[in-house]
């Protein structure tokens, strides 16, 4: 599903509800109004689904209405944000300077997070707090437990595979670093998760643990009923656009892999390539010595070499710490997306079975039981979610990808002006005349009897 | 001996073993032209090799005229060999124009098929009766230092093309050496198809060549060699065991760089695959795809024209054998004259022992004598006058060999100092055209890799 951008949908937060159009608002839908945000905690109960008019099934728009959908409408209203402009921002979170911690049972690495925002939400305007890992991955949990609807951004891999790493070398932590500083802002980027509760604790919390150790204090009830969905049930049909986004991520993970596997090998290449050059060049050198008015120039070749050489290292460098993990990173998030839309086509298939039972029981009530009627709202609900998500998720994609791919080019191409200008710069150097020296060929007799 | 004369036979008189005579001013007249004339002409031995368009001077009654010499052809002929077995080989067209000096015209004067094996001929002749010249070495017999994308096969094209021009810079290197270009042999090969092979064995040319073994042997035993020469066979070994170690390592790298220009290929196709499932990445995906491929397929042509630069190391690692030629030839020389001189000397000593009657040395003359009883006095005048005929004769022959040698060392550090020079020279080329398709291959990568990147920025 690669609609065009939903239109006027922020990079952060909610909208007044009176100006932004809502998230499931595509290029042919009518406008309608909404916001998209988890209600926090204490307005939760004051949500109510009685602003809903009409049930569309799956995922229709219904006009000029707040769907409960992923909204909160009523949040919204309350909301006291003033955003007008759709670029301002009123979050920002970063992940830098990673610190060793050496402790008698485990040596581990901590990140600080550094927050900075005006939203009600936080006390203070701006939060230092050291993260580790571990606590990413509590994160990540706990958004995919109380937003099950929403896709939430992937982690780097928890387990480095290869052996040979070493998770304190200064290029592991860096790569670490920016994947988990992409994964924050992903999340600061989503109107909704933004507003999650455990990704404020996670900003701002002195003890994190503590509150970890509390266990799941509050929950969406959406969350929980989507939580509490049992599998088994068989899914009738797949709406369309739910198909067509799996066929379409089932290719997408297909094609990355292989551009992934093609990147690495290129690497591979390159570093042999690269320890050839690192011979070849010194026996420039070596020759050099053999010679007089040659040396020069053999000498400046084998400079020459080396210089490409070292450019030639920062190449595969870079590639292997900017480019492979981004690669990876969508590979994790497309196979997380990919059990999310496993999800919700459970909850269809529960809504489905219901409703069946419902109809077979062949009572004349005309009124729909009640929990039919949740089931269908939690469906929607995923529905308009997803759908959502997964608009945002294409034009961050097609923006990463744009970022990724010219990065690799940009990388090429001063690969190639360093080597350029080393060659340049000895063309002179070859084309030095000796100097002429005077001195005639003099003939030394070599034997007397 | 070497002055140019002016009719056309005399100049074209094969050279002999004999003691050669300085170069004068009439070798200058068969000075090979360069066709760069980006060097000043040193008086004397000068000589420029120009590849491409070997150009050669001659001297006749009617002015200067110029001699072109061109390999342009090679074609496959299959034929019987000595033991009347089929065998398929290449043949090579040369072809012979003499420019006239006044339009610049060129008209074709002879033009013959000569084989590879013929080439050798020429070159062992040459090898024989000019030992004091550094002799231009031929194009490798078999394809060696390959990288795993050219054909180590002899009837390949690219070899054979390779070869081709291999051959016609040799006998641009002969046609402008000042020494070598006269020789009549050399002349006969551009100009006599057929009896040229009879005519070269008929020099004898084989038999005066100086056995390996000697050879060696006079290297191990030689006590006087002139230093220069010494360090001179140090030098080509080096050189020679440098120049190998690079033509491998290039070989290897050009190997390398082939594998990861056509990995990027496969991009092209992914990056098409992928954009069929993309709306607005697609187009910039697929033509970004497609320079990807271009950027695979430039290597095919970057490492040809790499080759010609192999091409060019390796003929100065075969020139480091023919340097080390003339060094054994030195020494084989040396050797001879330090054992004439012994042999003088111990002749010399019995004379006088004779003379005096003292036994200064043993021999078996003064064994047996002690043994047998002495000779008579007409006995022992008779021996002493075969002696001193003997001993004359000796200083007569380390006389001339002395001159020799010395003729020898002159002639040949002067050639070696032309060759010094001409190996610097070419050397630097290589290296400045080596550094050139370095640059145009950065160029090409620039341009790939901006073009891919506009498509990006259009994803």
């Amino acid at each position: 599903m690669s609609g065009g951008p939903p239109k006027g949908l922020p990079s952060t937060g909610p909208h007044s509800l009176l100006d932004m159009p809502h998230p499931l608002a595509g290029s042919s839908s009518e406008e309608a109004v909404g916001g998209d945000s988890t209600p926090s905690p204490d307005l939760l109960m004051a949500r109510s689904f009685g602003d809903k008019d009409l049930i569309l099934p799956n995922g229709g728009t219904p006009a000029g209405t707040s769907s409960p959908a992923s909204s909160s409408s009523l949040l919204n209203r309350l909301q006291l944000d003033d955003d007008i402009d759709g670029e301002t921002r009123d979050l920002f979170v970063t992940v830098d300077d990673p610190k060793k911690h050496v402790c008698t049972m485990e040596t581990y690495i901590t990140y600080r997070i550094t927050t900075k925002s005006t939203r009600v939400e936080f006390d203070l305007p701006e939060y230092s707090v050291r993260r580790r890992y571990q606590d990413f991955d509590w994160l990540r949990n706990k958004l995919e437990e109380s937003q099950p609807t929403h896709l939430i951004p992937p982690l780097p891999e928890k387990f480095v595979v290869k052996g040979v790493v070493d998770r304190f070398s200064e290029e592991f932590v860096e790569t670490r670093r920016k994947a988990l500083d992409k994964f924050l802002k992903r999340i600061t980027d989503h109107p909704v998760l933004s507003f999650n509760e455990h990704f404020n604790v996670f900003l701002t919390a002195k003890d994190l643990n503590a509150y970890k150790r509390q266990g799941m204090a509050l929950l969406s009830r959406v969350g929980e009923s989507v939580k509490h969905v049992t599998g088994g049930y068989k899914l009738r049909s797949r709406p369309l656009e739910f198909a067509a986004i799996g066929d379409y991520l089932d290719t997408f993970a297909l094609k990355l892999g292989t551009i992934d596997r093609i990147a690495q090998r290129i690497i591979k290449e390159e570093i042999e390539y690269l320890v050839e050059l690192r011979e070849y060049g010194p026996v420039y050198s070596t020759w050099s010595a053999l010679e007089g008015e040659l040396a020069e120039p053999l000498e400046g070749v084998s400079a020459c070499i080396g210089n490409c050489s070292t450019a030639l290292e920062e190449l595969t460098d870079d590639m292997t710490e900017d480019f492979l993990p981004v690669l990876r990173e969508y590979i994790l998030y497309s196979d997380s997306m990919k059990s999310v839309l496993k999800k919700r086509d459970q909850v269809q298939a529960e809504y489905e079975a219901k409703l069946e039972a419902v109809a077979l029981r062949k009572e004349d009530r005309p009124k729909v039981p009640a929990d039919v009627e949740k089931c269908q709202d939690r469906m929607e609900c995923f529905n308009a979610d997803l759908k959502a998500d997964m608009e945002r998720w294409q034009s961050n994609k097609r923006q990463d990808f744009r970022q990724l791919l010219m990065g690799m080019a940009d990388r090429n191409i001063q690969y190639y002006e360093k080597c350029l200008m080393a060659w340049e710069s000895i063309i002179p150097l070859l084309q030095e005349k000796p100097e002429a020296n005077g001195s005639p060929l003099v003939f030394i007799p070599w034997w007397s009897l | 001996m070497e002055q140019a004369p002016p009719d056309l036979e005399r100049q074209w008189q094969p050279a002999t073993l004999e003691p050669l005579g300085h170069t004068d001013a009439g070798l200058q007249a068969a000075v090979g032209e360069e066709a760069e004339g980006s060097r000043d002409e040193v008086p004397g031995d000068g000589t420029e090799h120009a590849l491409g368009l070997g150009v050669l001077m001659t001297e006749n009654n009617f002015g200067l005229k110029k001699i072109e010499i061109s390999v342009s052809e090679a074609e496959k002929r299959t034929g019987r060999n000595a033991m009347n077995m089929q065998e398929t080989y290449t043949a090579y067209l040369i072809e012979t124009r003499s420019v006239e000096h006044t339009d610049g015209q060129s008209v074709l004067t002879d033009s013959l098929w000569r084989r590879y094996s013929e080439f050798e001929l020429l070159r062992n002749y040459l090898l024989v009766y000019y030992p004091h010249i550094v002799v231009p070495p031929l194009p490798e017999k078999r394809a060696e230092f390959v990288w795993h994308k050219l054909s180590a096969d002899n009837m390949d094209p690219d070899f054979v093309e390779r070869r081709r021009i291999g051959l016609e810079n040799f006998l641009l290197r002969v046609a402008s050496h000042p020494i070598l270009c006269r020789d009549k042999i050399f002349y006969l090969f551009l100009t006599q198809e057929g009896n040229w092979k009879e005519t070269v064995n008929e020099t004898g040319f084989q038999l005066k060549a100086d056995s390996r073994l000697k050879a060696l042997n006079a290297t191990f035993r030689v006590k006087n060699p002139d230093k220069r020469f010494t360090e001179l066979k140090h030098y080509s070994d080096e050189l020679q065991s440098v120049i190998s170690h690079l033509l491998r390592v290039r070989a290897r790298v050009a190997d390398r760089l082939y594998g990861v220009y056509k990995v990027h290929g496969n991009y092209g196709r992914v990056f098409s695959e992928w954009s069929a499932i993309e709306k607005e990445m697609g187009d910039g995906l697929q033509s970004a795809g497609h320079h990807m491929d271009v950027y695979a397929s430039s290597i095919d042509d970057i490492l040809e024209d790499e080759e010609h630069y192999a091409d060019q190391l390796k003929e100065y690692l075969f020139y480091a054998e023919a340097l080390r030629a003339v060094c054994r030839k030195h020494e084989l020389m040396q050797y001879d004259l330090e054992m004439a001189a012994q042999d003088l000397a111990s002749k010399k000593q019995q004379c006088e022992e004779l003379a005096t009657g003292t036994v200064r040395t043993f021999s078996l003359k003064g064994m047996t004598t002690k043994l047998f009883g002495q000779e008579t006095p007409e006995q022992r005048e008779a021996r002493i006058k075969v002696l001193e005929e003997q001993i004359n004769e000796g200083e007569q022959q380390l006389k001339s060999k002395n001159l020799e040698g010395r003729e020898f060392v002159k002639n040949a550090w002067a050639d070696i100092e032309r060759f010094k020079e001409q190996k610097n020279h070419d050397l630097k080329e290589a290296l400045i055209s080596y550094a050139v398709m370095q640059i145009s291959m950065c160029k090409k990568g620039i341009q790939v890799w901006t073009n891919a990147k506009e498509c990006f920025s259009k994803m």
